[in-house]
């Protein structure tokens, strides 16, 4: 399974790690809401299709990504940084056969 | 200033090696800069990281991920979102981006001692790393001066490509001897020359 990471390009999933599901809303620190923390740490969605998750590019950049694999087939329909403020051109990955 | 020793020392052995003899495919060397120095920036904090750089080493980076700059035996290229590895003969370059770089900008980490540098050059360096490296080395895709974050079996390794046929690897100092070992293996059916 290849990987598109947003800044270094398709990597082979061996370079990456997976951080979990992405869907996961983590309660306030303080929350009280005991419903919302077992929520948070055991209810997940399994879904048989598109699912959110969250990867590490551990073996390349460092950075987190925001992925979205369909559980039957591995195919990967975006890989986008999980930081939202990352906007910098420098997380565009460079196009082949782009000068230096 | 205290004497760096080469961690690759007792296995470094200079001369012709594996099936050299109808031609040397690679030279390994290892270029020894005086600094190796890690550049982070905060986000959105890359322009003026990239501008500290010019104005200490004179690399002027280039925008896109994984673009670098090679001028002689200076260089710099970026490895990861907002940070770059900058390389220099001399020692004190940490010293002088520190002071350029301010705590608004981000952060200076000099890994002089930490990184070892390894060169691998020749007709068939491309070939070689392949089998290291799962990325594409072909000039196309892995432009001079650009650099590309990977890994061989776990250790860590940033890659510049310093010329048409010659690519510089940092990789940690405590694997470096490891990997050494593993790149004169892989360059043995092409033969090779440590320099």
């Amino acid at each position: 399974m290849l990987l598109t990471c947003p800044y270094c390009g398709p990597r082979d999933v061996s370079e990456f790690t997976y951080q979990g599901d992405g869907n996961r809303q983590r309660p306030a620190p303080e929350a009280q809401d005991l419903q919302a923390w077992n929520e948070y740490v055991y209810d997940r969605h399994n879904p048989a299709g598109d699912h959110n998750e969250v990867w590490q590019h551990s073996g390349g950049c460092r950075s987190h990504i925001r992925v979205t694999r369909n559980t039957m087939t591995h195919s990967v329909s975006s890989a986008v940084p999980a930081r939202g403020d990352v906007h910098h051109r420098a997380t565009e990955r460079r196009k082949p056969g782009a000068k230096a | 200033m205290v004497e760096r020793l080469s961690p690759l020392e007792p296995v470094y052995r200079s001369g012709s090696h594996g099936r050299f003899e109808d031609g040397v495919g690679v030279i390994l060397s290892e270029t020894r800069p005086g600094s190796i120095v890690q550049v982070a920036s905060w986000p959105g904090e890359e322009a003026r990281a990239i501008a500290a750089i010019r104005k200490v080493t004179g690399l002027g980076l280039p925008d896109g991920a994984g673009g670098g700059v090679v001028d002689g035996e200076k260089a710099a290229f970026g490895f990861a979102p907002g940070k770059f590895t900058v390389v220099d003969e001399t020692e004190g370059v940490a010293a002088a981006l520190a002071k350029a770089i301010t705590p608004t900008i981000g952060t200076v980490t000099d890994l002089s001692h930490g990184r070892t540098a390894i060169r691998i050059e020749g007709p068939e360096a491309e070939w070689v790393l392949a089998k290291f490296f799962a990325i594409d080395f072909a000039l196309t895709a892995f432009p001079v001066g650009a650099a590309r974050s990977t890994t061989h079996h776990d250790v860590f390794a940033q890659i510049q490509r310093t010329g048409g046929d010659r690519f510089d690897i940092y990789v940690f100092r405590s694997f470096a001897r490891s990997f050494w070992k593993a790149l004169g293996h892989a360059a043995e059916e092409v033969g090779f020359e440590v320099a």
